[in-house]
C-alpha cells in the first residue's frame, strides 16, 4: 500500500512544507510516492524526484491543475488515492483547501494537522488552539492526513533518485477559476522556515513603526511576523499573522514586541525554542511563556536593541 | 444557509479532564464559533443588499445548540434548523447532515466558518462542497456576487488570492471578512418568536458513524518559567551567551 504525499508547489519549486510531510510519511512507514499536479511543472517533478526516500513521482501536467483549484485537484487525488493506505499533505492553506474536498469524495475522514505519528493508524493532533492534544485512531482504509510542519523535520531535498512517471486523470470541474494573486513582499525571509522571527502587535501602533522591526530582523536574518490585532489594524498584510488561525511557527528565537499573548497568538508560536517578550505591561500573559522578558517601552527598547546588534 | 457551531468561548482556556477522556465543558461558557459569526454577518449583508431572500441558520448538536441558533436568529437570521444529536460527530458526518438540509431547503449558497475553534479541523465547508458537487471558496476575506458567479478574495499563506466561483457555492469565512454586529435586547426578544425546526439525526437515515476513535486527550507540556531581564544589553548578552541563538 504505502504513502502518497501531495506536493505543494508554484509550478517552479517544491514548497518547503512538503519536505516535512515526507518525513511524516517516513515515520508511518512503507513506500513513499509523490503526486505533482500542475501546469508546466517539469522542474517541480525533477526536484521532487531528488527528495531523499522517495520511491516514485507521479506527474499530472495539465492546465486544469495550473492554479491548484480544489475542485479539479480533488478529482485527481480521488483517482490516485485508492492505491495507497495514507495520503498526506502539509497543513498549509494549500493542503487545508484541497484535502478535505478529496477526503469527502472518497468518503474518508481527514485527520487534520498531525503533530506525531504513534503508529500507522494512530496520530496525535492539537485541539482547542493547542491547549489539548488528542490521540486519535483511524478505522478508514485510506488515511487522509494533513501534517503540521513544525513537528516534523524537513526531509533532505537531495539524495533521492525516484522514477518520474507522467499520468493523466482528473477532470476540469469548470466550477471556479483563478483570477490573481497579490503577494505583498517578496524580499521578506519566509516566516514559516525562518530561524528567527521578530513579531509586532497592536503595541506597534502603526505600519510605519514596523520599520523598526524590519531593521532588527535584517540584522538577525529574521522574518517579521505579527499578531492578529496588528493585521486587523492594517499595520501589515495577512500573511504575517502568527496564531491559531494564521501561521504556526517554531523558530529558534521568537521576539514578541507589543504583543499581549492571547491564547490564539500563543497557539502559533509557543513551540519556539527561545521566546523573548518586550512589553511595558509586566502583567501581560506573554511573559508566562517567555524565556527572557523585558518590561519596557518598545519605542525605547527596540531602537536600543537595533543599535546593540 | 449559514452553518453554525456551538463551541467553548474563545476567551476561556480549555481544561483537560483528569481522566484524559476529553476537555471539560461542564459549566463552561459557550458561544457561537467566531468564524460562524462572520459567515452569518456576511449573509445578513447579502440580504440587506437584496442578493439573498432568506437566511437559515443550521446547526448539528445537542440540547443547548438551540441557544446558539437563537443567537443567530437574534443577529438577524430568518429561521433556524437544529439537527439534534448528543454524539460528537466528525466533520465528514456533519457535512453529510448539512448536505441533506441544504438539498431539502433548496438553498443557493452555503456559508460556514473556516475553522471551529474547538476541534480546529478546518474541513467541514470543503467536505460539504464536495458532497454537494458545488464550487468551493475557503478562507474568504471578501466576497462579491455578480449574477451566477462570485469573486472571492482568499487569505492564503502567500498573501491574498482572488478566484471566481460559479454559484451555487460553499464558502468559508475568515475573520477579516467583516465585523459581526452586536445583538441588541429587542433583537433577542424578536428571536424568541422566529421559527426553530428540530430534526432528529436518526430520522435522516444517514451513515454518520465516526471513523476516528479518540484514545486520549492530554495537556501539552508547559514551558519552564523564564527570567525577567533588566536591560536591552542584558537581553542581548543572554541571547548570545546563554541561549546562543544570535
Ligand atoms: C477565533 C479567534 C482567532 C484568533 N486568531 C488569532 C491568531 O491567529 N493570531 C493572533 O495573534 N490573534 C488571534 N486572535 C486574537 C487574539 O485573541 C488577540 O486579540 C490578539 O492576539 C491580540 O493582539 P495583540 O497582542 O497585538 O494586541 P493586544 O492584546 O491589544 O496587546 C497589545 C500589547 O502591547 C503592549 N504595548 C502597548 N504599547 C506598548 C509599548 N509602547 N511598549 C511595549 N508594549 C506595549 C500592551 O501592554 C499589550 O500587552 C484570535 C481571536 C479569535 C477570537
Ligand atoms: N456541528 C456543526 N453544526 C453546524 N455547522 C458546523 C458544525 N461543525 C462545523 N460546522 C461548520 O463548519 C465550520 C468549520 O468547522 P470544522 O471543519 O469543524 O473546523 C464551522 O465554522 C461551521 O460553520
Amino acid at each position: 500500500m504505502g504513502n502518497l504525499v501531495i506536493v505543494e508547489h508554484d509550478n517552479n519549486e517544491v514548497a518547503a512544507a512538503t519536505l516535512h510531510a515526507v518525513t511524516a510519511a517516513q515515520q508511518i512507514g512503507g513506500d513513499i510516492d509523490l503526486l505533482v499536479a500542475g501546469e508546466s511543472c517539469g522542474s517541480v517533478a525533477d526536484a521532487a524526484a531528488k527528495i531523499a526516500g522517495v520511491n516514485a513521482v507521479k506527474v499530472a501536467d495539465d492546465a486544469k491543475f495550473g492554479h491548484h483549484l480544489a475542485e479539479n485537484l480533488a478529482t485527481l487525488i480521488v483517482e490516485v488515492a485508492p492505491a495507497y493506505s495514507h495520503v498526506l499533505a502539509s497543513a498549509t492553506t494549500f493542503g487545508k483547501n484541497v484535502m478535505p474536498r478529496a477526503a469527502a469524495l472518497l468518503d474518508k475522514a481527514q485527520i487534520s494537522e498531525i503533530v506525531e505519528v504513534k503508529s500507522p493508524d494512530t496520530f496525535v493532533r492539537p485541539i482547542y488552539a493547542g491547549n489539548a492534544l488528542a490521540t486519535v485512531q483511524s478505522s478508514d482504509e485510506i488515511k487522509m492526513i494533513t501534517v503540521r510542519t513544525i513537528k516534523f523535520e524537513a526531509a533532505a531535498a537531495e539524495g533521492g533518485s525516484a522514477n518520474v512517471e507522467a499520468i493523466s486523470g482528473g477532470v476540469d470541474a469548470g466550477l471556479s477559476s483563478w483570477v490573481s494573486q497579490a503577494v505583498s513582499n517578496n524580499d521578506q525571509v519566509d516566516l514559516t522556515s525562518a530561524k528567527i522571527v521578530v513579531s509586532g502587535g497592536r503595541g506597534m501602533q502603526s505600519g510605519d513603526n514596523f520599520g523598526m522591526l524590519h531593521s532588527v530582523a535584517d540584522k538577525l536574518g529574521a522574518a517579521v511576523g505579527a499578531s492578529r490585532a496588528a493585521v486587523d489594524s492594517g499595520f501589515v498584510p495577512n500573511e504575517f499573522q502568527v496564531g491559531q488561525t494564521g501561521k504556526v511557527i517554531a523558530p529558534d528565537l521568537y521576539i514578541a514586541v507589543g504583543i499581549s499573548g492571547a491564547i490564539q497568538h500563543l497557539a502559533g508560536m509557543k513551540e519556539s525554542k527561545v521566546i523573548v517578550a518586550i512589553n511595558n505591561d509586566s502583567e501581560a500573559p506573554i511573559f508566562q511563556v517567555a524565556d527572557y522578558g523585558l518590561v519596557a517601552d518598545l519605542f525605547e527598547a527596540v531602537p536600543e536593541l537595533d543599535a546593540a546588534l | 444557509m449559514v452553518c453554525v457551531k456551538r463551541v467553548l468561548d474563545p476567551q476561556v482556556k480549555a481544561r483537560v479532564k483528569a481522566d484524559g477522556s476529553g476537555v471539560d465543558l461542564a459549566n463552561a461558557k459557550m458561544t457561537m464559533n467566531p468564524f460562524c459569526e462572520n459567515a452569518l454577518e456576511e449573509a445578513l449583508r447579502l440580504r440587506e443588499a437584496g442578493t439573498a431572500d432568506e437566511i437559515i441558520v443550521a446547526s448539528v448538536g445537542g440540547g443547548k445548540t438551540e441557544e446558539t441558533l437563537r443567537h443567530g436568529l437574534a443577529m438577524g437570521a430568518d429561521r433556524a434548523i437544529q439537527v439534534v444529536t448528543e454524539d460528537a460527530l466528525e466533520p465528514l458526518a456533519i457535512a453529510k447532515v448539512l448536505k441533506n438540509i441544504a438539498e431539502q431547503e433548496d438553498v443557493g449558497l452555503v456559508l460556514a466558518g473556516k475553522q471551529a475553534i474547538d476541534d480546529d479541523s478546518n474541513q467541514t465547508a470543503q467536505m460539504l462542497s464536495a458532497l454537494l458537487g458545488w464550487s468551493l471558496a475557503t478562507f474568504c476575506s471578501d466576497i462579491k456576487f455578480d449574477g451566477d458567479k462570485a469573486t472571492v478574495i482568499r487569505e492564503v499563506d502567500a498573501g491574498l488570492e482572488t478566484i471566481e466561483v460559479k454559484m451555487p457555492a460553499v464558502m468559508s469565512a475568515d475573520l477579516r471578512l467583516n465585523e459581526p454586529r452586536y445583538v441588541k435586547l429587542p433583537d433577542v426578544m424578536k428571536a424568541k418568536r422566529k421559527p426553530m425546526d428540530k430534526i432528529e439525526l436518526d430520522s435522516l437515515g444517514l451513515d454518520t458513524a465516526n471513523r476516528l476513535t479518540t484514545l486520549q486527550v492530554e495537556e501539552p507540556e508547559g514551558r519552564a518559567a523564564g527570567v525577567i531581564v533588566n536591560s536591552v544589553s542584558e537581553l542581548v548578552e543572554k541571547l548570545r551567551n546563554e541561549a546562543k541563538v544570535i
